[in-house]
């Protein structure tokens, strides 16, 4: 019976699929696992939307919005009226190809990551060998879609804004590389499916959950700073900020074009949220022993969930990073901690099982913290101002 | 030779062909980036996953980007209004050939000097890594300081850059 | 240390959050325009024209008691010129019972007037004061939002409704000058009499 709800979707997709001649059926199956999810991430973005705007507003002290459907949870379907009835301009200068190709792009590689993401027990799309590496190389190719919009629109602003979200992508694309290159080493696998099998184990009760670890802390620390600046997410949303830049590399679209962007930046939360996850949450693992009753998928999307509740408190607590400090931050902090965590988890592998290594790893995490933190993001000491007038 | 494989190989030609026929130069750089996606997908086609996702990874994800970031911070927007021929293009055309041949030349001589390879072989991301950290270290290390030189080159440059700037702001 | 203040931020917005659930001090709000806020006392938003119910001229309508004398002060006043003022042929008696002009139309730019209040400053009758309606969007919108003497004559009820601390100055105001007026037409009469009785004599 626990089995039955745990593998529900898995047997579905069997029933479903033995309708069909033989010939046909493995290909069926993977439509239908491919229609699943494309129907089920962009249900997940439109509630999405509405948990966002009312938790952003209940943070500020006003109700979010409650017109549209009980507590306004039907104000997504409001929202996708609105943007599918819209005109859709692209401006006269605009590079046309270019500028209708964009959006595709970015919504097919962002889709393209959540084939590789175990979303339960059984319920990988494809089970790769090299899955985490095939993942990141959806994600390195949409940022080639930003720059196709930004660069397309023939906007100052547009191109400004991709230039800003581009540099800021490649750059902390470094830091998360490298904190899930710290797993892969643990694990001594770059497939998903081995990674969380590998985080299914229990001791006293608690799981081996990476995060529980010296390194996996220190790790999905600087996971979770790098994927808020991957997908433009506050505190580093400098590139689509509305008071700096209009709205960014993607100021001249709109209508159902724009809803793709919207659409292909929560997605590509989810996936990246789910990836996090996966490696170091323990993806579809239950917290305690006691609790493995509970089917998988319901766990692997309550800490999708999760993550996805604090990227939207963070958004309503943070103020925005100013480009050069979003830089800074990078590559003086964040770079740093990451190769030498890559170093810790070395340590940690070689030094054995017992407490010593416990002990170890945290006092150099804590002490290059400490001292990362007192070196490089003191405040800048500024000199005297200096004037300029104009002759 | 499968279907497939033609389908992919065309796919690479025409985005080569493209990226050499355009006239606006940004074109020209997407339509690279197709022959790029093409080249890994011939390469996933023969089951390298590792070679596939790593170029997916690093020529679309990073040299792409390089490629159009230096064309904008470059040249502009002007796109020509005929296309850029340049004259000595009969010179071109004969070393081109002349690679073309002896690649081609290397290419059909491989089943001769492989003859017992009839299987795929499957190579796992572990032998690769064996392999890089073991039998081909010299050249990873070498690969690393040629980077790490290159990196500091850039940096340099900036930084002269950024000196003369102030430079001049001060007089 | 790094991250201190992150840390103090997020927990100062997980305690919004949750108080705005519990607490109604955190949730400011007001679900317009279901649930509206009373206007302040010294709230402004467009001139409007005050009428007393009763008075003098007898009647008790609007036209009959409008404060105003058409002397075109705040006509001249107004800062962006979007009061229009015509003066009327004939006089009807104000309250003092004295005879006085007023005015045959008196238009409001709204879509002008930018609510310096000092048509109210300048008006020595009292006539025009600010009222704090602010629902006035129509779909005309040249002739919607020019406002005749009709749509501008409120009551004085109306005055003491939206601005009661000022409305009772007001009426205190013109209580006392009626007062010194009635005292210096009984001086006035008191001396003719006695002049008259005085050449008399």
């Amino acid at each position: 019976m626990i089995d039955t709800c745990d593998q529900i979707f898995v047997l579905l997709q069997h029933w479903l699929v033995s309708f069909l001649p033989a010939a046909w059926q493995t290909a069926a199956g993977v439509l239908l696992s491919v229609a699943a999810i494309v129907c089920l991430f962009p249900a997940l973005f439109a509630l999405t939307t509405v948990f966002e705007r009312k938790g952003l507003a209940r943070i500020q002290n006003r109700l979010g919005p409650n017109r549209v459907g009980p507590f306004g949870f039907f104000q997504p379907i409001a929202d996708g009226i609105k943007s599918l009835t819209k005109e859709d301009i692209v401006p006269l200068s605009a590079d046309a190809a270019v500028h209708f190709l964009a959006p595709v792009l970015l919504v097919v590689t962002v889709f393209m990551g959540f084939a590789v993401l175990p979303m339960g027990r059984n319920m990988v799309l494809v089970d790769l060998d090299a899955g985490l590496l095939f993942y990141f190389a959806m994600g390195a190719s949409s940022e080639l879609a930003v720059f196709m919009a930004g660069w397309s629109s023939r906007n100052k602003y547009s191109l400004l804004g991709a230039m800003r979200a581009v540099a800021q992508m490649i750059s902390y694309e470094v830091p998360l590389l490298l904190s899930s290159v710290v797993v892969v080493m643990i694990t001594g696998s770059l497939s998903l499916t081995k990674i969380v099998e590998a985080q299914n184990h229990y001791t006293w009760g608690l799981p081996h959950w990476y995060i529980f670890t010296p390194w996996g802390f220190a790790g999905f620390l600087m996971y979770a700073i790098a994927t808020t600046a991957e997908t433009n997410r506050s505190p580093f949303d400098l590139p689509e900020g509305e008071s700096e830049l209009v709205a960014g590399y993607h100021t001249e679209y709109s209508g159902f074009k724009f809803a793709l962007f919207f659409l292909g930046e929560y997605v590509a939360m989810f996936s990246i949220s789910g990836l996090g996850t996966t490696l170091f949450l323990g993806g579809w693992s239950a917290p305690f022993s006691f609790l493995t009753w509970v089917p998988s998928w319901i766990w692997f999307f309550s800490k999708l969930m999760l993550s996805i509740f604090v990227f939207i408190w963070m958004r309503g607590t943070l103020p925005r990073l100013r480009q050069d400090q979003l830089m800074n931050f990078a590559w003086k902090f964040v770079l740093p901690m990451c190769l030498l965590n890559l170093m810790v988890a070395g340590l940690w592998r070689f030094m054995g099982d017992g407490w010593l290594r416990w002990v170890v790893c945290s006092a150099i995490l804590l002490l290059a913290y400490v001292g990362l933190g007192l070196g490089e993001m003191r405040r800048q000491r500024l000199g005297p101002r200096s004037y300029r007038y104009a002759e | 030779m499968s279907i497939v494989f033609y389908i992919l190989a065309a796919l690479t030609v025409a985005g080569g062909l493209a990226a050499m026929l355009l006239r606006n130069t940004v074109h020209c750089a997407l339509a690279l980036t197709v022959a790029f996606a093409g080249l890994a997908l011939l390469f996933l086609n023969l089951d390298a996953q590792f070679a596939g996702f790593a170029q997916i990874l690093v020529y679309i994800g990073a040299v792409a980007i390089l490629v159009v970031f230096a064309i904008l911070l470059t040249r502009g927007s002007e796109t020509p209004k005929e296309g850029v021929y340049s004259r000595s293009w009969l010179a071109g055309l004969a070393i081109a050939a002349a690679v073309f041949a002896v690649l081609g030349w290397a290419v059909l001589q491989s089943a001769r000097v492989l003859p017992h390879e009839t299987a795929v072989p499957a190579v796992t991301v572990q032998q690769i890594g064996v392999a890089l950290v073991g039998r081909y270290v010299l050249p990873l290390e070498i690969v690393a300081v040629l980077l790490t030189s290159a990196l500091i080159g850039a940096v340099i440059i900036a930084i002269h850059e950024k000196v003369g700037h102030e430079k001049e702001e001060h007089k | 240390m790094l991250g201190e203040g992150i840390i103090k931020g997020m927990v100062e917005t997980a305690k919004n959050f949750f108080g705005s659930y519990f607490s109604a001090e955190r949730l400011t709000t007001v679900e317009y325009p279901e649930q509206r806020i009373a206007p302040y006392e010294a709230a402004r938003v467009f001139p409007f024209l005050v009428f007393d119910s009763k008075n003098h001229a007898g009647g008790t309508d609007w036209e009959s008691g409008l404060r105003c004398v058409a002397c075109q002060i705040c006509e001249k006043e107004c800062p962006p010129k979007c009061i229009f003022i015509e003066k009327s042929k004939d006089k009807k008696p104000d309250a003092l019972g004295r005879l006085q002009f007023y005015p045959a139309r008196f238009d409001i730019d709204i879509s002008v007037c930018m609510s310096c209040q000092i048509c109210v400053e300048v008006c020595p009758f009292e006539a025009i004061k600010m009222d704090t309606e602010f629902e006035l969007s129509t779909e005309d919108r040249f002739g919607g939002l020019l406002l005749d003497r009709k749509q501008l004559a409120k009551s004085n009820q109306y005055y003491h409704q939206i601005h009661p601390a000022e409305a009772t100055g007001v009426d205190a105001k013109l209580a006392a000058e009626k007062i010194k007026a009635h005292a210096k037409v009984k001086i006035t009469d008191e001396a003719k009499t006695a002049a008259i009785a005085g050449a008399g004599a």
